[in-house]
């Protein structure tokens, strides 16, 4: 199983943190520190694969973020590959043409298409399309719900503000 | 007056992101978190949502969110679709089962298990699949249960994989899910047999019953697989051209787990897996991954010796591949089979030796390893020339493994004393202050046993010192051989290559250099001065160094001014025993193994050839400490010390063990015992090593070996041997097995014995103790027990199980009488 996937910038800054362990906040900072270093130190041309601790770490830049994750030792780390990319063509597909910002503005999106990939470290779906229809059911319900409320706001309700955020 | 409403996540992160310095971010954050805060306070329902995403954003910056916990429960409760998306996706960021507050969940998840929305479900299912703890799973168990009989086939993928999450939480709820598991294969969608694959596969692991059990859906398995390869194209599942690359390679690897150690199903999945091996496209790294897997399943079961080699073929192709990451990868699968297929790997070593000059480095340590493993007698010559040029250009991280491993590939397989001593020369020279110190001790045993080669090794370095005094190994052993063999330098007489003219004063020149030099360390200066004593019996020029000497009489080093206390005092009171003390050293047997090295591999060959003791990696040796003891009465001065030690863990484990010890001492762990204070006329029990006389005979075979400790699954034996000159000292093999099906990592083991003996504990074979008894961790205890008393022993174990730290003591008490009496 993955035990994390990290996304972050070539500057370090975290984008995206996914846990499938239990780890103290403490440990999971230092985690992410470690990991950034040894990532950001990797030279240009050199394999997607790193050993820390007793971990396979696989990682891949696409434009200005770094995917990183975690697997154990009977963990295909080339399949691990074929993952990352399709957390990314998802998220291709959902906000098109994906780029660093649109995961900064909508870094809850970006954590919802993940649950719909990956779930306690092994990954729950393999088609692309299952994937994008259940956001998109999902965000419908969302929409609907929110088009409810404005169309009956209660009286505490502010009407300026529908959409949730 | 009411509060404005609280600005929009979207726009809270524009702000901040403006911050042009980090103390303007944390003021920014700060006013947030306040007007956050008072706005929890009013138990506002319509902005909590909003206000929550706001602190998740703060909190992936690295700003403390803890006060959001409480209000993600909130949400979650929330009958809103998008409170409880936001509230789930706060708890799996801030709450955990370390939190008290997490099982304040337990009761929505099972509200929303139930839900009448599918992607509420999802959501709940989701959130327990992923950190859900153990209280949490036991409680829901049951709704996993249910929901993975469903026929909604969104929400049995999901339930596949919680149930997964539950067993690893607590593996007694396993039995459960197994009849839900009975049609789980004859699914259509891909999702659900993804998960479903991945569920059996948890199990297999976990459960040999289980495995047994399952071992009837081989054909099954192999059917989907087949039906994978042979469909044409199905867009939803294609990538490069390959139906749903993520199931055939899963598939792959629960074959591998049913077909290990079977005949039957390792022969039913033969064919589909010679099938995989010969028709994947490879142009693409998913072509390359699911040949990985295959290759992985091939090498694992019981398939035939075609098969077999196929699989190799493939991952000699894989190390021509223009990618980095194929080419690592068939390197660290090679390393794995290099024991059991030994001939198979063979034939790919001048590839595997290309490697060696790889710009990756992940790559080339992995085909160093993999050319140690592969050096044997037939390929010496060639292989060490590449290894050696290897060693001249590699990086300095490489240098003092690769040293080792050419020392101990030498060792083995050295065509000729005169090539030994060659290629020990070039490494001393191109590498010599990155050999570790302990090859020291080691190379000039091997110098002092190649006899005929004594007039040429000494001439050869001292010729390298002439060049370079700065590397201390080399200065140490050259050192060591002047003193030893200056006779045969200063005489004019060399067979093997042009002999040097070079006179007595010339040597101690070289030699009183050494002492002066800022470049020598004390132990390169210690033997330095014992080395022109030793040149007292075999030069003329006597006065000369009886005047060295007792100039250093009066050295700051006290080291130095001992030796040259008591060399002065040989000259002055015992002059007598002087030739006889100072004689040619005699041939030094080699001791038996005590574990094999952790860096380099044996070559695979079947024989046991033990390794040689002195190359145990060190992971922390102080050696100066080692070199120190010189014990001239003792006839050797040169100290191997084998003073290993346990990796990793800190000095504080011991004071744990302190406190429940009371009467006895502690020892073993990471401080090795000092030993420079003791006193020269006792030969210190460590430097047993380097004794002329064989250390282990037929005195061992007659003890029985005993039982010290079996529980969780771990055991550990004790094997006993007397050494045969010291009869106080007791040498313990431990051999650590494990029969659970989860490997041990980070293994520690700790001994403690009462006072009036002590014990020194080895370095360990390695830190990993496979699952079903796969492999041992084998780790050496010395007892030493001048009053022969009864010997009593606690140990510390600690290591990692399933993720979970584990630790123990325990008391051996029931020794065999013959290993302490």
């Amino acid at each position: 199983m993955m035990h994390f996937l990290l996304l972050f910038s070539r500057q370090g800054k975290l984008r995206l943190q996914k846990w499938f362990l239990p780890l103290p906040e403490r440990e999971r900072k230092k985690i992410v520190k470690d990991m950034t270093t040894m990532v950001l130190a990797r030279k240009p041309r050199t394999c997607n694969f790193l050993h820390w601790k007793d971990l396979k770490i696989v990682y891949k830049r696409y434009a200005s973020l770094y995917f990183c994750c975690a697997l154990e030792n009977q963990d295909n780390e080339l399949m691990a590959l074929e993952t990352l990319h399709r957390y990314v063509e998802l998220l291709d597909k959902y906000f098109g043409n994906v780029c660093e910002l649109d995961i900064i503005f909508n870094f809850e999106k970006a954590y919802f298409i993940l649950d719909e990939l990956l779930m306690g470290g092994e990954i729950q779906e393999t088609s692309k399309l299952s994937i994008v229809k259940s956001i998109e059911a999902s965000d419908m319900l969302q929409e609907t719900e929110q088009k409810r409320r404005s169309e009956h706001p209660s009286s505490s309700e502010i009407i300026q503000n529908t959409t949730c955020f | 007056m009411r509060m404005p409403a609280p600005i929009r996540l979207r726009e809270l992160i524009r702000t901040i992101r403006t911050a042009r310095t980090q103390a303007e971010e944390r003021e920014m954050i700060q006013k947030e978190c306040a007007a956050i805060r008072s706005s929890f306070r009013e138990e506002d329902n319509t902005y909590r949502c909003r206000n929550v995403a706001k602190l998740l954003y703060m909190h992936m910056l690295g700003y403390p969110a803890h006060f959001g916990q409480l209000e993600c429960l909130k949400l979650i409760a929330s009958q809103k679709f998008t409170d409880k998306r936001i509230g789930y996706l706060g708890a799996m960021l801030l709450l955990d089962e370390r939190q008290d507050v997490h099982l304040l969940m337990t009761n929505c998840i099972k509200n929303d298990l139930n839900h009448s929305t599918q992607y509420v479900q999802g959501l709940a299912l989701c959130t327990l699949g992923c950190m859900g703890s153990s209280e949490m799973c036991r409680d829901l168990a049951g709704e996993v249960e249910k929901l993975l009989k469903t026929s909604n086939s969104y929400l049995r993928k999901k339930a596949a994989l919680c149930a997964v999450h539950v067993i690893r939480k607590v593996p007694e709820l396993m039995e459960m899910f197994l009849p839900a598991t009975k049609n789980l294969l004859s699914e259509k969608n891909h999702g659900v047999l993804h998960t479903s694959v991945v569920l059996l596969t948890e199990m297999c692991e976990r459960s040999p019953d289980m495995l047994s059990h399952f071992r009837k859906l081989v054909p099954q398995l192999v059917r989907i697989l087949k039906n994978l390869i042979m469909s044409g194209y199905s867009p939803e599942h294609d990538v490069s051209g390959i139906s749903d690359p993520f199931l055939q390679v899963r598939i792959l690897r629960l074959l591998r787990i049913l077909g290990k150690g079977d005949d039957d199903s390792s022969e039913a999945m033969n064919d589909i897996l010679a099938q995989v091996a010969t028709n994947t496209e490879t142009s693409k790294n998913v072509g390359n991954a699911i040949l990985y897997e295959t290759v992985l399943t091939i090498m694992d079961i019981k398939s035939e010796s075609g098969l077999r080699v196929l699989a190799i073929n493939i991952l000699g192709r894989f190390l021509l591949n223009n990618d980095k990451n194929i080419r690592y990868v068939a390197l660290t699968s090679l390393l794995k089979t290099v024991q059991t297929d030994h001939n198979a790997v063979q034939r790919h070593r001048s590839t595997i030796v290309d490697c060696l000059k790889d710009l990756d480095v992940s790559i080339k340590r992995r085909a160093m390893e993999l050319s140690f493993a592969l050096v044997n007698g037939n390929n010496i010559r060639g292989m060490m020339k590449e290894l050696l040029y290897f060693l001249d250009s590699c990086d300095p991280d490489f240098k003092a493994d690769c040293a080792s491993g050419i020392f101990l590939a030498a060792e083995k397989y050295a065509p000729s004393k005169r090539w030994h001593i060659d290629t020990i020369m070039r490494v001393l020279t191109t590498a010599g202050s990155y050999v570790r110190d302990d090859s020291v001790p080691n190379l000039i045993q091997l110098i002092t046993n190649s006899v005929e080669m004594h007039a040429y090794t000494v001439q050869r370095l001292y010729k390298a010192l002439l060049d370079d005094i700065s590397q201390q190994p080399l200065v140490q052993v050259a050192s060591w051989c002047i003193g030893e063999y200056g006779d045969l330098l200063v005489s004019g007489q060399c067979e093997e290559e042009e002999p040097i003219q070079v006179s007595e004063d010339e040597v101690l020149d070289v030699l009183e250099g050494l002492l002066v030099s800022n470049l020598s360390t004390p132990v390169t200066r210690g033997y330095s001065l014992t080395a022109i004593m030793k040149l007292s019996t075999r030069f003329s020029s006597l006065n000369r160094i009886k005047k060295v000497v007792s100039i250093y009489g009066s050295s700051i080093d006290v080291e130095l001014q001992q030796r040259a206390v008591e060399y002065n005092a040989l000259f002055k009171k015992y002059d007598h025993m002087r030739p006889a003390l100072l004689e040619r050293m005699p041939i030094m047997e080699k001791t038996a193994t005590n574990g094999p090295s952790e860096t380099v591999q044996t070559n695979g060959e079947t024989d046991s050839t033990i390794l040689d003791t002195k190359h145990l990696p060190s992971i922390s040796q102080p050696a100066s400490q080692a070199n120190d003891l010189l014990d001239l009465l003792g006839g050797n001065d040169v100290v191997p010390i084998i003073q290993t030690t346990v990796p990793t863990k800190p000095a504080s484990a011991g004071g744990e063990l302190l406190d429940l010890l009371g009467d006895l001492s502690l020892t073993g762990g990471p401080t090795p015992t000092p030993a420079s204070s003791v006193p020269m006329s006792q030969p210190p029990f460590l430097l047993d090593g380097l004794t002329s006389q064989p250390l282990f005979n037929d005195i061992a075979a007659v003890i029985p070996p005993m039982t010290a400790y079996n529980k969780n699954g771990l055991i550990i034996e004790f094997t006993f041997e007397r050494s045969n000159p010291n009869p106080n000292i007791a040498v313990i093999t431990i051999h650590a097995t494990n029969s659970t099906e989860a490997d041990m990592t980070e293994f520690v083991f700790q001994a403690a014995v009462p006072k009036t003996f002590q014990l020194q504990l080895l370095s360990p074979s390695s830190n990993v103790v496979p699952a079903f008894n796969q492999g041992s961790v084998t780790q050496v205890i010395r007892v030493l027990n001048p009053q022969k008393q009864q010997l009593r022993m606690r140990i510390k174990l600690t290591y990692t199980h399933k993720g979970s730290p584990v630790q123990d003591l325990a008391e051996v008490n029931n020794f065999p009488p013959q290993s302490w009496q």
